[in-house]
């Protein structure tokens, strides 16, 4: 089959079983915009900027486990992709990204729309190629997948000079089915003794805890987790990335550690003799100060990336390859020990456990004149009932989220963890929507973060995708105007938002419904009325409490049990 | 923990991009490289790095994964973990007057040194040795002008018949 670089291109992506290209055409990629013209097979999804383009992808990767394809231009074209790169980068989220650059006889001589794209992505992608020749499009591609969905997955970008996508010229094509990558390792497998040691060390356990992560939801074995988890009886946190990785209405689930993580999960970590961490990469917002982190724990980690081990925190035990089979020969190898678990100790773990429950470390002051952020985030799980994707934004409303939604199934929560960019919601929903049509997807958001990504408002109506925005607006960057109340003696520089749009006025110019919510009262009953909604987006502007914050609150630089509960002042409760 | 000297020696693609990857992994976590050489190998696809650096146990074990994990890379070791060679050239241009010649000549010979270049007014030595004597030979010169200095930087390889390409 003779084909062109443009055609080939296509042609590659259909082999991968590409369904959605996520795009903005420019100079350097028309010939390969020319060649997918009328294509029936890969739809093109055409964003309003190459960042919504880049997290739209991101968005539909995360929701469904498919790699997401960016498709953009030159120049600027990549540059406005460098924030989603670095955002899926930091969650390690496949991706391929397909940039045009300038004809090879101009590389270099500062042409029109020209940046040096693999120098500028090359600290935020796993890899990148730049494509010096017609005869190596299809093989960097099959490489380019291959890097992209194995190992730690993460966005891998392939620079095409506007040349080699030259219709006119064209050669044999052949997709590779194998192609060379002596220097890109496959995850090892660990020994049977290791695993054994493992299992040993793990029913030797009188205060145990597990801490899964972000790579049980990447390397699918939340069925392998819950199987070990439910086998040993042992109490189980998530970090953020990995909510959902465990069912969150499962008595044993402790909730979400860290920073703005539960009292009972914090505290388990602290005071736990083995932990087992899965997937997880002892992020600062996990651990708090390292030198007070799990003082008394042997802990076992288990990770496909084996620079993750002992990288923050020294591990006593690495288990290196894919979590799920991990996890399931763990999970074989702890049985012959089961009998050995101290049931007492156990018993008396899950007591103090209980205990620490009792704090009720989420409840909140209820109003019926202001609306409670967190009222917000309990009502959508009950309306929902807690099976809708939901993405978010970053800041307040994020950790509301995580912490008020309980989410029982994996890849429903979708949130730029790592990075922690605002303007993600939005455009992550867009992609978790035409991943799953006839799902629920909401974007749970602020109102400063939502205008970071305002424009792909258009991209949603073009597509008929009918997801549901939901805005807590407050008026704040509530995250900062928190910090600076806590480490600024409020003086809120900065954070207050003035000149805010007309929320509904906005969606309805977009084409959208607009519904504003002011009272308690009318929370419930408008919030349906939004998801009743099923074809269209709605725009939901819900004003909240002002001053709320986030509870409870690991200061950082400060360990698991010394967490703020309640406001500072005189109430406040140190754990 | 005490920060050592670690020689590591790296296997990479032969490819365009390649040292700016390693040299972009130190830059972006805050590592020193004190000293670097590049050149192909025997094998033409794959280059060869010497690269020497100083930080702790802790830091050198993680820098060794980060560079494993780029994709260019097919091999890394720690040479200063076991028993190894190591050697440097150096080339020092000196600038010296008929007074200074024989002086020069005299520990040229001791150092097992060699003049390559003469001139009226200078030499240039020729200098191949561990870093030790490299130094030693420079802080020899005393008063002789010293005009330019090339260092080729540390090249390692293991003792024993183990090659970096065979581990793979």
């Amino acid at each position: 089959m003779k084909l062109s670089g443009s055609q080939i291109i296509i042609e590659c992506l259909k082999k991968e079983g590409v369904e959605f290209i996520f795009g903005y055409p420019g100079g350097a990629v028309l010939h390969i915009y020319d060649a997918l013209f009328g294509d029936k097979k890969i739809k093109h999804i055409l964003t309003r900027h190459e960042q919504g383009a880049t997290h739209a992808a991101d968005g539909y990767a995360r929701a469904c486990g498919k790699p997401g394809v960016v498709l953009v231009t030159s120049g600027p074209g990549i540059t406005n992709c460098v924030t989603g790169l670095a955002t899926a980068h930091m969650d390690s989220v496949p991706m391929i990204i397909i940039s045009g650059q300038v004809s090879r006889e101009y590389v270099g001589s500062d042409a029109f729309q020209e940046a040096d794209a693999t120098g500028i992505t090359r600290p935020v992608t796993k890899h990148n190629f730049l494509v010096d020749s017609r005869e190596s499009i299809a093989e960097v591609f099959k490489k380019a997948f291959i890097i992209a969905t194995t190992g730690r997955p993460g966005p891998v970008l392939i620079d095409i000079p506007k040349d080699l996508t030259d219709p006119k010229v064209k050669i044999n094509f052949e997709y590779p089915k194998k192609v060379k990558l002596r220097s890109y390792k496959a995850p090892i497998s660990e020994s049977k003794s290791k695993i054994d040691e493992a299992a040993k060390l793990l029913a030797s356990a009188k205060k145990p805890m597990i801490y899964a992560g972000g790579g049980v939801i990447l390397g699918n074995a939340h069925k392998e987790l819950a199987a070990l988890v439910k086998n040993i009886g042992y109490p189980i946190t998530n970090t953020l990335m990995g909510l959902g990785c465990y069912p969150a209405t499962d008595n044993q689930f402790l909730g979400m550690l860290g920073m703005h993580g539960t009292y009972e999960a914090n505290m388990a970590m602290h005071d736990c003799d083995v932990l087992l961490a899965v997937g997880a990469r002892f992020d600062d917002r996990v651990t708090g100060d390292t030198s007070k982190f799990c003082p008394s724990a042997k802990i076992i980690h288990i990770d496909v990336d084996p620079s993750s081990i002992s990288k923050i925190i020294e591990v006593d035990l690495s288990l290196v390859g894919e979590t799920s089979k991990i996890l399931r020969d763990l999970n074989k190898a702890v049985k012959p020990y089961l009998k050995n678990i101290n049931k007492s100790a156990l018993k008396r773990w899950w007591t103090q456990i209980d205990k620490w429950r009792t704090k009720k470390c989420l409840s909140y002051k209820t109003s019926k004149t202001i609306i409670k952020p967190q009222s917000v985030i309990e009502t959508l799980y009950e309306i929902t009932k807690g099976d809708a994707y939901v993405t978010s934004d970053v800041g307040q409303h994020q950790m509301w989220a995580a912490q008020y939604y309980k989410f029982d199934k994996p890849n429903r929560w979708i949130n730029s963890g790592g990075l922690g960019t605002m303007g993600f919601g939005l455009p992550a929903a867009m992609g978790a929507q035409l991943a799953y049509p006839k799902s629920e997807v909401i974007c749970v958001t602020g109102e400063a973060s939502i205008l970071m990504c305002i424009q792909e408002l258009a991209t949603c109506l073009q597509y008929r995708l009918p997801i549901k925005v939901i805005t807590l607006n407050n008026r704040y960057m509530g995250m900062v105007r928190q910090w600076q109340e806590f480490f600024y003696e409020g003086r809120y520089a900065m954070s207050y938002m003035e000149a805010i749009p007309d929320f509904v006025q906005l969606a309805s110019s977009f084409g959208h419904i607009g519904i504003k919510i002011e009272k308690p009262s009318e929370l419930k009953s408008k919030l349906q009325e939004a998801m009743n909604l099923k074809d269209r987006l709605v725009f939901v502007d819900i004003i909240t409490d002002q001053e709320e914050n986030v509870y409870p609150m690991i200061k950082s630089g400060q360990a698991h049990n010394e967490m703020h509960l309640s406001p500072t002042g005189k109430d406040t409760e140190l754990a | 923990m005490d920060e050592k000297r670690h020689i590591i020696s790296i296997l990479v693609e032969n490819e365009f991009g390649s040292l700016s990857r390693i040299a972009g992994l130190f830059s972006a976590r805050g590592y020193n490289i004190h000293c670097l050489n590049v050149a192909p190998t025997n094998d033409e696809s794959i280059s060869r790095m010497t690269l020497v650096t100083f930080c702790n146990d802790q830091k050198i074990k993680q820098l060794a994964k980060q560079l494993d994990k780029l994709i260019d890379v097919v091999n890394v070791k720690d040479l200063t973990e076991e028993t190894h060679i190591e050697r440097e050239m150096l080339l020092l241009k000196l600038k010296c007057n008929k007074n200074q010649r024989d002086e020069i000549k005299r520990l040229t010979d001791i150092f097992r040194a060699r003049i390559i270049d003469v001139t009226d007014t200078g030499y240039t030595v020729e200098l191949t040795g561990a870093t030790e004597k490299i130094l030693a030979f420079i802080e020899s010169m005393g008063k002789i002008k010293i005009i330019e200095m090339v260092r080729s930087g540390t090249l390692g390889i293991s003792r024993g018949i183990d090659s970096l390409e065979n581990i793979k």
